[in-house]
């Protein structure tokens, strides 16, 4: 094997791992470059304080790819599951909770209608969740453009749609490009039910519940779960577990795995790429270059404008792509009890977003570039379930926290002590007594997220997912296709179809692009 | 009792526009309005002895050329009198202008953003592709894409090859167009935000929606894809107020042998047998036929005018959720003089076209917020336009007819019903703004009608005083207008039809909606059909 047919992977997020390892199975020889000490990207397991162990950004599973396990074998890579299909907890101020487990309440008060128009709902949702889960490792087709193959997979796609049968379909098209509020106010009465609902429509994302685009966000969260049923899960160890079971199934398979080695530059010899040359000077070579890092780092930074089109450039610039959920992690002397809520329930997802204008509210200052001073919370507890993560009897408390706008005017030292400040009193007033227990705590906003993960904008999809943003839209129009407009160079992140969430689908289905354009040359 | 081939529900202009086609087609057709005058949202009116407001719609652009001409409006007394100019003032003072030489406009753009004016060209290349791909399409009926039907099927298939002409670029651009923010879809062409603002206005303009709010890029295109005798995106008063837009319909129809009443709003849809048979009208009177058309919005239509006994309730229901938010209001004033404006200085032409007050982008969202929150913004969104500069037949020689269209306005005040308080507080935020910008506006205003969506429902039959009648987001539009299953303007019971702008292809005063339904009124009555086909632009 000359160095030509090596193929370098840049990053070694979850989706590069995946990548490497289709692509050792192949029987390729690949080298996976990775900037920290250790692999996982945005799914990490790492301490904040002794003994206390955290999930470094994303601290849910809920899309890995069902498929994908099964091909690279990660249970007997080492992923366990400490607890799936977490139920959510929907919390009011005054203690009051509701507890959804998926379409079925499970305890709280419901007036019968909304109780009814839950089950249908949750049925409704995952049935248009699983259309959009069967596009994730396919790839997106072209359209208007290309072959018959091209041509194929747009209709596959309108199948799909279509072969729901003819009133979801309708309805499908009726609210695939609209807002949450507007949908969730159509058919529910309570206001905390309709927060929690809409709370998973904008996590992570730059819309409120009135923006359009929040219920495509919310089929794209359902999309997994719609798959195989599981739900919001959390591995043994933490999601960095995840990304350790991805690289074991890649040095199983063959390929190298350096950390501790940071990308400087894609190195290009004519119109091909040749390799990369790390932020220290050495040179890897290599006929491909895969990149797991975003699109405007990958295209910008390491490979740079001059050797791109101007208006590729110009639409590669344009991909919105800044975070707007900052993350809280905090280790905590002992459990901390929820008013009113049974001890029992502490370790599920629990919802702050008591209305959706409680986060309509929060997401207006974000749109002025400030941290909303009342944000909503998703909470999780995972050492309830997994007493690895902290020391006996102690526990860690991981929450995102809506909105935190990537803005120079929220970065900082200043608002990042403000938020944290913010977000303990609600917790405060939600948890007496909490703040007593915290030992140690980290609020991390998208300024430091960008510069810890080393993702443009520190949006933790690599882009806004929305309609303009997807399928074949992602990450530009008409180079959705993993193969960038540069000979022997990919992309392979969720900056790409299908986009965020630790899922692995974009690694696979790079893989399958690499394999399928260099078998053919 | 006279029996009638068609009834027609509401004089507005696309009532009108169908039943001029129906009688045309040599019908029996007889229009019932509620109102002493007809017109709907395209009327003008003598409220203020020698001025004539147009009360509502104010200016013209996307009245459809192929049924201006195929009616005969002109001869029926209609004429679209071109305007130029139009301005953007911010607080500071500065301006910026529309120019139709294109070398003076880029160096307009240029003053402000060098890269702008070289943005601006690839803008208006991109905007007016969008424009003549969905031309043809206005006066076409959508096609059901769950349908096996060969009608369908061929539509889509059509639909899809008019897509292909453009190219695979173009289909990317589409989906992203009709999906995108304005804001962030102006942001891929421009950096100055005043000229961000200037063009944003047209995606908001009776919308629930603000500048940052994904779904207003297609609002824009809404207002840029009609044309003055063929000059597309350009805007034109009707001479004598919009209400010379239905009284020539109205005439066309009259022409043809159609008859009005007056007065005589519908209480109620008779239905027998699962089929319509005419209407009863609060006058005492029942007129009957077995084609009755809806020209009110879906919501009115399904919820006021029918027993709902009569109806599957699952239309009741999806009338009920028909999002049909009223964003604006509107103040028609009567000046005494010319109102002067410094940052404009005397006598510039730009001040003959729309004039905006405006800073950024975050004002004009502010705006937005306010209206989410159950007020009237603060610091609303003004089109202020004197179409008596134009158009001297609106007011008496030397005075002046002021029209501002304002946004954001809301529907209810928090929640609750809107006062004569309420109404003056709006009225005073308005006049303030102008008077901001204007020193010696307030010494001119003699008479103003203030319209807020309460009016709007009152006197024109507007649920909630949405101008489209239904608001143009994805959940409505194309196929999915009124509702899903719906869009080919024949509603659930036999006979009853809907032709109004809560129907594809959506407000405005482009009578489209109302041919449409009329070509598929008389496919069903198997009568050759007499609505032109949608031209195509070079």
């Amino acid at each position: 094997m000359t160095e030509r047919d090596r193929i370098v992977i840049v990053g070694g997020g979850h989706n590069g791992l995946a990548c490497a390892a289709y692509l050792a199975r192949a029987g390729r020889e690949v080298v996976v470059l990775e900037a920290a000490a250790q692999v996982g990207g945005a799914a990490i397991t790492r301490e904040i304080a002794a003994g206390y162990r955290v999930s470094g950004c994303a601290h849910l599973s809920y899309l890995l790819d069902a498929t994908i396990a099964r091909e690279l074998k990660l249970a007997s890579h080492g992923l366990k599951w400490a607890r799936t299909g977490l139920k959510t907890v929907a919390l009011a101020p005054g203690g009051e909770h509701l507890v959804l487990d998926g379409g079925r309440l499970e305890s709280g008060t419901l007036s019968d209608s909304d109780r009814s128009e839950l089950a249908a709902w949750h049925a409704r949702m995952m049935q248009f969740a699983r259309v959009l889960g069967r596009q994730h490792n396919r790839r997106p087709p072209r359209l208007g453009g290309g072959g018959r193959d091209e041509l194929l997979g747009a209709a596959k796609l309108g199948f799909d749609i279509r072969r729901m049968g003819r009133e979801p379909m309708r309805e499908f098209l009726r609210i695939a490009g609209i807002n949450i509020y507007d949908v969730l106010e159509e058919k529910f009465e309570s206001p905390l039910l309709k927060g929690a609902l809409a709370l998973d429509a904008v996590l992570g994302t730059n819309l409120g519940p009135r923006s359009n685009n929040s219920v495509l966000a919310l089929l794209h969260r359902l999309s997994g779960a719609a798959q195989d049923g599981a739900g919001p899960s959390l591995p043994e160890g933490g999601m960095g577990a995840v990304s350790e079971a991805f690289a074991a199934a890649a040095r199983a398979a063959g390929a190298t795995i350096r950390t501790g080695s940071p990308v400087g530059r894609i190195t290009l010899d004519g119109d091909r790429v040749s390799g990369v040359e790390l932020e220290g000077g050495e040179k890897v070579s290599g006929g491909i270059v895969v990149s797991n890092a975003d699109p405007a780092r990958t295209l910008l930074r390491l490979l740079g404008t001059r050797h791109l089109e101007t208006g590729f450039a110009h639409r590669v610039r344009h991909i919105r792509m800044k975070g707007m959920a900052a993350k809280l992690h905090l280790a905590l002397d002992a459990l901390p009890a929820f008013a009113r809520l049974p001890v029992a329930l502490a370790g599920e997802r629990l919802a702050i977003a008591p209305d959706m204008t409680y986060l309509e509210h929060a997401f207006d200052h974000a749109k002025y570039g400030q941290c909303s001073p009342d944000p909503a919370l998703e909470i999780t507890m995972p050492s309830v379930h997994d007493k690895s993560l902290a020391p006996a009897g102690k526990h860690v408390l991981s929450a995102v926290v809506l909105y935190a706008p990537h803005d120079p005017r929220a970065s900082g030292d200043g608002p990042r002590r403000e938020l944290l400040e913010r977000t303990l009193g609600i917790l405060e007033r939600y948890a007496p007594g909490l703040r007593r227990l915290v030992v140690a705590s980290e609020l991390l906003l998208p300024a430091d997220l960008e510069r810890e993960f080393r993702i443009t904008g520190g949006h933790w999809h690599h882009g806004e997912l929305a309609l303009d943003q997807m399928l074949m839209l992602r990450p530009v129009p008409g180079a959705a296709q993993y193969a960038m407009p540069v000979n022997g160079l990919y992309l392979c992140g969720a900056g790409c179809h299908p986009g965020g969430g630790v899922m692995g689908s974009a690694g696979r289905n790079a893989a399958r692009a690499v394999l399928a354009t260099e078998l053919s040359r | 009792m006279t029996k009638y081939d068609a009834i027609v529900i509401g004089a507005g202009h696309n009532g009108l526009t169908n039943a001029a086609y129906l009688a045309r087609s040599g019908l029996k057709v007889l229009v019932v309005e509620r109102n002493p005058w007809i017109g709907g949202a395209a009327v003008s009116r003598e409220i203020e002895k020698g001025w004539m407001y147009s009360n509502c719609s104010y200016v013209c652009s996307l009245l459809r050329p192929e049924l201006f001409r195929d009616l005969e409006l002109a001869r029926h007394g209609l004429q679209i009198v071109p305007y130029g100019g139009g301005v953007s003032i911010t607080s500071q003072g500065d301006i910026l202008g529309n120019y139709t030489d294109e070398q003076v406009q880029r160096r307009e753009f240029a003053r402000h953003s060098p890269r702008d004016a070289d943005a601006y060209h690839r803008y208006s290349t991109d905007v007016m592709r969008q424009c003549k791909f969905i031309r043809p399409l206005l006066l076409r009926t959508p096609p059901d894409p769950t349908s096996m039907k060969p009608r369908d099927l061929r539509e889509l298939l059509f639909l899809g090859r008019e897509l292909n002409k453009f190219g695979e670029q173009f289909i990317y651009d589409t989906l992203c167009f009709y999906s995108m923010s304005i804001a962030d879809f102006l942001g891929e062409y421009f950096e100055s935000d005043l000229i961000k603002c200037h063009l944003s206005g047209s995606g908001i303009i009776g919308s629930a929606m603000g500048v940052y709010s994904p779904g207003t890029a297609y609002v824009l295109l809404h207002h840029y894809m009609g044309d003055v005798d063929g000059s597309i995106g350009a805007w034109g008063f009707a001479r004598g107020g919009m209400g010379a837009v239905s009284n020539a319909i109205a005439s066309a129809f009259k022409s043809f042998g159609g008859e009005i009443v007056t007065d005589a709003g519908v209480e109620r849809v008779i239905v027998r047998g699962g089929r319509v048979t005419g209407v009863a009208t609060a006058n005492g009177r029942e007129y009957h036929a077995d084609i009755i058309v809806s020209n009110l919005d879906p919501r009115r239509t399904y919820t006021t005018i029918f027993d709902p006994k009569d109806l599957p309730p699952a239309i009741i229901e999806k009338a009920r959720n028909w999002k049909i938010r009223g964003s604006s209001g509107k103040l028609n004033i009567a000046l005494d003089g010319l109102p002067e404006f410094p940052a404009l200085g005397r006598d510039n032409p730009l001040a003959y076209g729309d004039m905006h007050f405006l800073d950024s982008l975050e004002k004009m969202e502010r705006a937005y917020d306010d209206w989410k929150n159950g007020t009237w913004s603060k610091e609303p969104y003004l089109d202020l336009l004197i179409p008596s500069m134009t158009d001297p037949t609106m007011a008496p020689p030397g005075k002046h007819f002021m029209s501002v269209f304002v946004q954001y306005v809301p529907p209810k005040i928090r929640g609750r019903e809107w006062t004569d308080e309420d109404r003056e507080g709006f009225k005073n935020t308005v006049l303030d703004q102008i008077a901001r910008y204007s020193p010696n506006f307030k010494s001119l205003v003699r008479h103003v009608e203030c319209r807020t969506p309460r009016e709007l429902e009152a006197e024109v039959g507007l649920t909630e005083g949405n101008i489209f009648q239904g608001e143009l987001t994805m959940d409505q539009l194309l196929f999915n207008r009124p509702f899903p299953g719906y869009a080919q303007y024949r509603g659930p019971l036999k006979g009853f039809y809907m032709c109004g702008s809560g129907t594809h292809p959506g407000g405005g005063v482009m009578a489209a909606p109302g041919a449409n339904a009329a070509r598929e009124i008389l496919m069903d009555l198997k009568r050759p059909n007499l609505v032109p086909e949608g031209w195509r632009d070079d």
